[in-house]
């Protein structure tokens, strides 16, 4: 078993234990830099840089046990320096920041739609596929797509997103809800065109929901 | 009052997002949760983002190419070692 800590050039068993721990991540190391990237080849090439820079720094690792967490740093670090588009780093906010957010769960919820089963947001997710939500994330802009893969799929604290991107924190903030809510009408929309849902989309649900819901 | 009182549902959804992705200060966090012990719709609402945050969390993960695979190996194959040629 190698040692703890590597200070000087690693060997051959380093190599070996370095090897089997990438394999074993890459499904995560990839299916993250595809969130990020986009684009299957780009998200091909942020894995690659970010193993070769995980070997440059492997000495500088402390603890092997914390490698996993260490390993998608290096790759969110590298998708930022290398990545990361001119547009995505500009001030990108919403223009127009009193924009009603889109909620699905309110959409889901119009009195006007039917529904077979018993609760429609949980028939709803059901239906849902795994492309649906790859798709939907897929389509977002830029600048908030990478905000949504960083917090919702990877599961990063805020701080640590602000840190990595070098905006503040109430633009991470401002990004996610932006970014969430242009995700959720993207999946409203295509859970219309596939027959997801039933009933009058043009209905207005600031009306019928707001009742609805002072009725609980 | 202060920004993070609940008194309405509206107060309750306006921190939802932050509760479920525990940010929110213990006190606060604390106020969401009771209010979602107290108001069903609140309850469903919050229960729906929580399973869409966990299905995106599910493509974290792809499967991979082989060509993805043996070019990692590849790249790893080269890389210097101590005593190594």
């Amino acid at each position: 078993m190698p040692a703890q800590t590597v200070h000087s050039m690693p060997s051959e068993v380093d190599r070996a234990w370095f090897g089997e721990r990438v394999d074993t991540l890459l499904p995560e190391l990839y299916g993250r830099a595809l969130r990020l990237c986009r684009h299957r080849a780009n998200a091909e090439d942020l894995v690659a840089e970010a193993v070769a820079r995980a070997w440059e720094s492997l000495p500088s690792l402390e603890d092997r046990d914390a490698f996993r967490a260490w390993v998608f740093r290096i790759l969110n670090n590298a998708f930022v320096s290398s990545c990361r588009t001119a547009r995505a780093k500009a001030d990108h906010e919403p223009l127009d920041t009193t924009d009603r957010a889109f909620s699905l769960f309110e959409r889901l919820h119009q009195p006007i739609l039917l529904w077979w089963g018993s609760s429609p947001e949980t028939d709803f997710l059901n239906r849902l596929l795994r492309e649906d939500l790859e798709r939907a994330i897929h389509g977002l802009p830029e600048p908030f797509r990478e905000v949504v893969a960083l917090v919702d799929v990877q599961g990063l604290p805020y701080q640590e997103v602000a840190d990595l991107l070098d905006v503040p924190l109430g633009t991470v903030r401002s990004r996610l809800s932006r970014g969430r809510s242009l995700l959720q009408e993207a999946l409203w929309e295509h859970g219309i065109e596939a027959g997801l849902v039933e009933g009058d989309r043009k209905a207005d649900p600031n009306t019928s929901e707001k009742k609805a819901h002072d009725q609980e | 009052m202060t920004k993070n009182e609940i008194r309405s549902c509206e107060d309750a959804l306006r921190l939802l997002a932050a509760y479920i992705d525990r940010e929110l200060p213990g006190p606060t966090d604390a106020k969401v949760e009771h209010h979602l012990e107290t108001c069903r719709s609140c309850y469903s609402r919050a229960e729906f983002e929580k399973r869409l945050k966990a299905s995106l969390a599910e493509l974290g993960s792809e499967p991979v190419r082989p060509a993805l695979a043996e070019r990692v190996n590849t790249l790893i194959r080269t890389f210097s070692v101590a005593g190594g040629d």
